[in-house]
């Protein structure tokens, strides 16, 4: 039942252009059946993932190499399953307002589509190939959406830039996890995070962590590869509400909080996740003040709280599992709805630039209803689940010891305080003040618009109200999966008064901060656009200039590789040849022992003579009719040869074959001169000459291995056997041909057939451009 | 090329060489010989015939275009591998009738002799198709 | 047997080699003959040669009596000799009609594929200069003439 509810997006992407078509605007909400759907169906699993327990789908992939398409569902994927689909439903209803009468909304729901399975693929997968494909899809189907306007040179960029960092991320990924597995002697993660003890004691851990790491800091924009992130949101909105509230940018964090049972515990993992996920949520709080668009501020915010995740995962406390897991909730939430609501406004207004808006809560009240609901969430306002999670989050961080927990405590209340004021120029902007003249004039939005944002701002509230739920159903078997095991009721209690305590004045300190930052936002915007305009240099454009070095290699490397002369193309691969076959010769050996001169017929003297001085005709003379004769020498030497050997069919054939040969080769040569000016100086002699002579010697001392070594005779042993009882042929090589291995012989009489059709075509298309008046050649 | 002496010799020699060319395609099962070598020889004769007379009179001499018979071997090649089918054996499993007429005659009809017919025909046109364009090639 | 059949074998690869190794196209062709040729008696020799027994069950027995020459080699050569002499005619014939179109068989001439770097010279060791064999046409133009 899980692989059809996985992939049951990719089958309705497929057909959602016909939809579409058929349906006209109101597709939407037909489309958005199928996720709301498949949430009804994840919240199904909510009673029993309650109570600990956890299931396990398994169907045969590829058996050979230990890949099945193997799902599993415990706290952590079930929330993460249960965000997608349900944001997904609402991201759907959104897309059929904001896109509506857009003449590619049907591309749009095939990329949206195949992005949500994707994205459910990944956070379902239990064996590590499953993850991984589709973790890559998930990079594919986002660079397709983040493309989605490809008439712009802006959306390319963003999107090959996307690409290029999570898709180079997840090949590391590949790396760690084939690592984990080879060390774990299985590639089902579920059975690896039972193992951490084996995982730690690998020689190869260090390894692991790193590549598993770069995969999902990747993923998840984490300084320095956070800066994909703002610039994809050169996206339509509702693939910005999307792909940064729940889903792919989460990747990654699902990611360390997936391996956190196996792979967490060591100091490596502690300090990784710690220090990076700490700097980028400074830095990513920081520069949202900076920005003068709501969704690139929405952007850098959403950088700083998955920074915040990838810290809290960090900690690898209990704390800091239910700080990450109410925060995870928290985040998706307000995030949704805020993206909807600026694309809302944006899409009423027809501008995202906080400056040149004001006033609006008038014009659009439902709208602003929704935004302000999230804004107070994500202030961290009683009684929102955003004020739960920032006291768990100070409690957590404070559980760090003295200096630690000191440090790591400033840090997240600057980074709250931070996300405050980027909350107030959201939420506060926009919609009080006095009212600006906008491009559009504004009116509500459709109600595909707010709805999706009414209806996460307000599960923020009902989060935080009805916290007891939360706790049992979502983050409490969340920790579980991050620890490995179901944390009892204290260590999972969630409260929203909790008396007067240290994390509730750090609340209000914050909360004072904020709102102090956002009074002084406009001066605090132009001194940090003043510091980054000084520092001239940042990760955005390290990766250009990371992408133009690459660009200056595979240009010189090409120029000295494909120089397009035929010859150097030639040396360079005789010369290769013949020195790999006498390295493995001298090291692995095989070559000849001994050389004894047999007993040699003077006939077969002959014959060999000929051959020699037939090829060393053709090497030396010039002349073509010479060249040819010799090249027939040789031919019918070889005959001579097949005849003493007991060979008679090859001596027969070989006979018939040469003749021909020489033919084709008088009629050809006929009609192509000598061409002077193509001979070789001395130098380029010698150093052929060289060349060809180590080719030959190699080809000697090979065969001479070969035909002093043993030779296995069953199958012509065989093939004598049975010629006759079986295949009532007396030429065991003819039988052979036509019977035994006939498959083989019509292969090679279609081959034969094709060299004459193509004869055929080489010469009748040029007559045939000739005569049709196309000019000469061509043919060729 | 205008040589009394090959135009008569041609005209003789061509019946006897591909007379001799069936004659090896089918004795090659049991001697030395079979499709491809009485291929080579029955296209061997073909050329000699167009090097004689020119690649116009050739083609007049085959009468039908020398890629059909390269098309029609295969065919018959691939289709001597499907009667097998019936058998329920696999694809180009060899079957054998040996009809018992009388004594003095031993007739031996068989897939296999299908196959080498139809690699004969291969070898034939797709030879007999490269001479004869280069020789009527222009440049 | 074998160890002589090798050293010729080398012999006939050496020879092959520097003719492909060459500029003229022709002469790449002609060496690509010789060295279809040494794969066939390669397999031949890897096989094993013996004298006088080729592989035929007389008429009278049901399996060949005493010795017999290793047939498989040389069912796999037949075909090889076929497909080999298709090949080569393939290559003639496209060699001819590269002629044709470009009017040179110089492989260094023919650049239409990979046109040359602006600032690429050609490979070190040819100096192109010509030959005193063959002096008929101007230099450094084709020279036309048929067959020698």
């Amino acid at each position: 039942m899980m692989l059809p509810a996985v992939i049951s997006g990719f089958a309705l992407g497929a057909v959602a252009p016909w939809v579409v078509r058929a349906v006209g605007a109101r597709a939407h909400w037909l489309l958005a059946v199928l996720p709301a759907v498949l949430f009804v169906y994840f919240a199904g699993f909510l009673p029993g993932v309650a109570e600990g327990q956890v299931y396990r789908f398994a169907t045969e992939w590829v058996p050979g190499l230990g890949v099945t398409l193997s799902f599993y569902v415990d706290g952590l994927a079930l929330l993460f399953a249960l965000l997608i689909s349900g944001i997904g439903t609402f991201i759907v209803i959104y897309t059929g307002g904001y896109l509506h009468g857009h003449e590619q909304i049907g591309r749009f729901y095939v990329y949206l589509l195949s992005f949500m399975a994707s994205m459910l693929g990944v956070v379902l997968a239990d064996n590590a190939i499953t993850l991984f494909v589709f973790w890559e899809l998930t990079s594919l189907t986002s660079f397709l959406l983040i493309g989605f306007n490809h008439e712009e040179s802006r959306s390319r960029r963003a999107a090959v830039q996307a690409l290029i960092v999570t898709g180079g991320g997840g090949l590391a990924l590949l790396a760690g996890l084939l690592l984990m597995g080879a060390v774990g002697g299985t590639l089902e993660i579920s059975e690896l995070m039972t193992q951490p003890e084996v995982l730690h004691g690998s020689p190869l851990y260090t390894a692991m962590v790193i590549l598993v790491l770069a995969g999902a800091f990747s993923k998840s924009a984490q300084f320095p590869l956070h800066f994909w992130l703002p610039n994809a949101m050169e996206a339509p909105t509702p693939v910005s509400a999307y792909l940064h509230s729940s889903t792919m940018v989460k990747a990654g964090v699902y990611l360390v909080a997936r391996m956190s049972p196996g792979l967490g515990g060591s100091e490596l993992w502690f300090y990784a996740l710690v220090i990076f996920g700490a700097v980028t949520m400074l830095t990513g709080a920081l520069l949202a003040l900076r920005q003068t668009d709501l969704k690139l501020v929405l952007a850098y915010t959403t950088v700083a709280g998955l920074g915040t995740l990838v810290m809290l995962i960090g900690l690898s406390a209990p704390l800091g599992y239910k700080a990450a897991a109410v925060f995870l909730i928290t985040h998706a939430l307000y995030k949704g709805c805020l993206f909807m609501s600026a694309g809302a406004v944006d899409h009423e207004t027809g501008t995202r630039n906080p400056l040149e808006l004001g006033g609006l809560r008038g014009a659009m009240p439902i709208t602003f209803a929704a935004a302000a609901l999230a804004g107070l969430s994500m202030s961290g306002i009683v009684p929102f689940i955003g004020f739960i999670g920032k006291e768990v989050m100070y409690e957590a961080t404070l559980h760090l010891g003295p200096v630690g927990g000191v440090v790591l405590t400033i840090a997240t209340i600057a980074g709250n305080a931070l996300t405050i004021v980027a909350a107030g120029v959201v939420v506060l902007r926009p919609f009080f003040g006095e009212r600006r003249k906008t491009p559009k004039h504004p009116h509500e939005a459709p109600v595909e618009l707010y709805l999706g944002p009414c209806v996460l701002a307000g599960l923020g509230l009902l989060a935080g109200i009805a916290y007891p739920l939360t706790q049992d159903s979502l983050t409490a078997p969340m920790m579980g999966s991050m620890a490995g095991t179901m944390p009892d009721h204290r260590a999972a209690e969630l409260y929203l008064w909790h008396g007067l305590k240290l994390p509730l004045f750090l609340s209000l300190l914050t909360l004072g901060l904020g709102i102090a930052g956002y009074v002084y936002w406009d001066r605090i915007r132009e001194s940090l656009a003043a510091t980054l305009r000084a520092i001239g240099w940042g990760p955005d454009l390290g990766y250009d200039q990371v992408i133009a070095g690459v660009e200056w290699l595979s240009f010189r490397q090409v120029r000295v590789q494909q120089t397009g002369y035929l010859r150097h193309y030639l040396i360079v691969t005789f010369t290769v040849f013949a020195a790999f076959v006498v390295w493995t010769l001298m090291t692995v050996g095989g070559g000849p022992s001994a050389f004894e001169m047999p007993a040699v017929r003077l006939t077969e003297w002959v014959a060999l003579g000929l051959m020699v001085m037939g090829a060393g005709a053709a090497t030396l003379v010039y002349s073509r009719i010479a060249a040819i004769a010799a090249i027939g020498v040789v031919g019918y030497a070889v005959a001579l040869i097949f005849v003493m050997f007991s060979a008679p069919d090859l001596a027969f054939t070989q006979f018939m074959v040469e003749t021909l040969t020489v033919v084709i080769l008088v009629l050809v040569l006929m009609r192509v001169p000598l061409e002077v000016r193509a001979f070789r100086g001395l130098g380029a002699r010698i150093r052929d000459a060289v060349i060809s002579i180590a080719v030959g010697v190699v080809f000697t001392l090979v065969l001479m291995g070969v035909v002093q070594g043993d030779l296995d005779l069953r199958l012509s042993e065989y093939f004598a056997e049975t010629s006759v009882p079986v295949a009532h042929g007396h030429n065991i090589v003819n039988v052979i041909l036509v019977d035994f291995r006939a498959l083989d012989t019509l292969g090679e009489i279609f081959v034969v057939t094709v060299a004459g059709l193509s004869t055929f075509a080489l010469v009748r298309l040029a007559l045939f451009k000739r005569k049709g008046g196309a000019g000469e050649g061509g043919g060729a | 090329m205008n040589s009394v002496i090959l135009h008569t010799a041609t005209r003789l020699l061509m019946s006897l060489i591909l007379m001799f060319s069936v004659y090896i395609m089918f004795r090659g099962h049991n001697e030395p010989g079979g499709g491809f070598i009485g291929g080579l020889i029955a296209a061997s004769a073909i050329v000699l015939y167009s090097a004689a007379f020119g690649a116009t009179w050739a083609r007049q001499a085959l009468r039908v275009p020398s890629m059909s018979i390269a098309g029609c071997g295969l065919f018959f090649a691939a289709i001597s591998g499907v009667f097998s089918a019936f058998a329920g054996s696999p694809f180009l499993t060899g079957l054998w009738w040996i009809p018992h007429l009388n004594i003095e005659v031993h007739l031996a009809l068989s897939t296999p002799l299908l196959f080498d017919i139809g690699v004969y025909l291969v070898v034939i046109g797709a030879i007999v198709t490269i001479a004869l364009e280069m020789e009527e090639a222009e440049d | 047997m074998e160890n002589v059949l090798a050293i010729v074998v080398g012999i006939l690869v050496a020879c092959a080699t520097f003719l492909i190794l060459s500029r003229d196209l022709i002469r790449i062709l002609l060496g690509i003959a010789i060295l279809s040729n040494a794969a066939n008696l390669l397999i031949f020799t890897a096989g094993r040669v013996t004298r006088d027994a080729p592989p035929l069950v007389p008429g009278d027995l049901e399996v060949p009596a005493g010795a017999y020459a290793n047939p498989l080699p040389q069912a796999l050569i037949l075909t090889a000799i076929v497909i080999g002499f298709g090949l080569l005619a393939f290559a003639l014939v496209l060699s001819y009609r590269a002629y044709v179109a470009m009017r040179t068989v110089d492989v260094d001439a023919m650049r239409e594929a990979e046109p040359p770097y602006p600032d690429q010279s050609p490979p070190t060791g040819e100096d192109g200069r010509q030959t005193p064999l063959r002096r008929r046409g101007a230099a450094g133009t084709p020279t036309r003439e048929a067959a020698q």
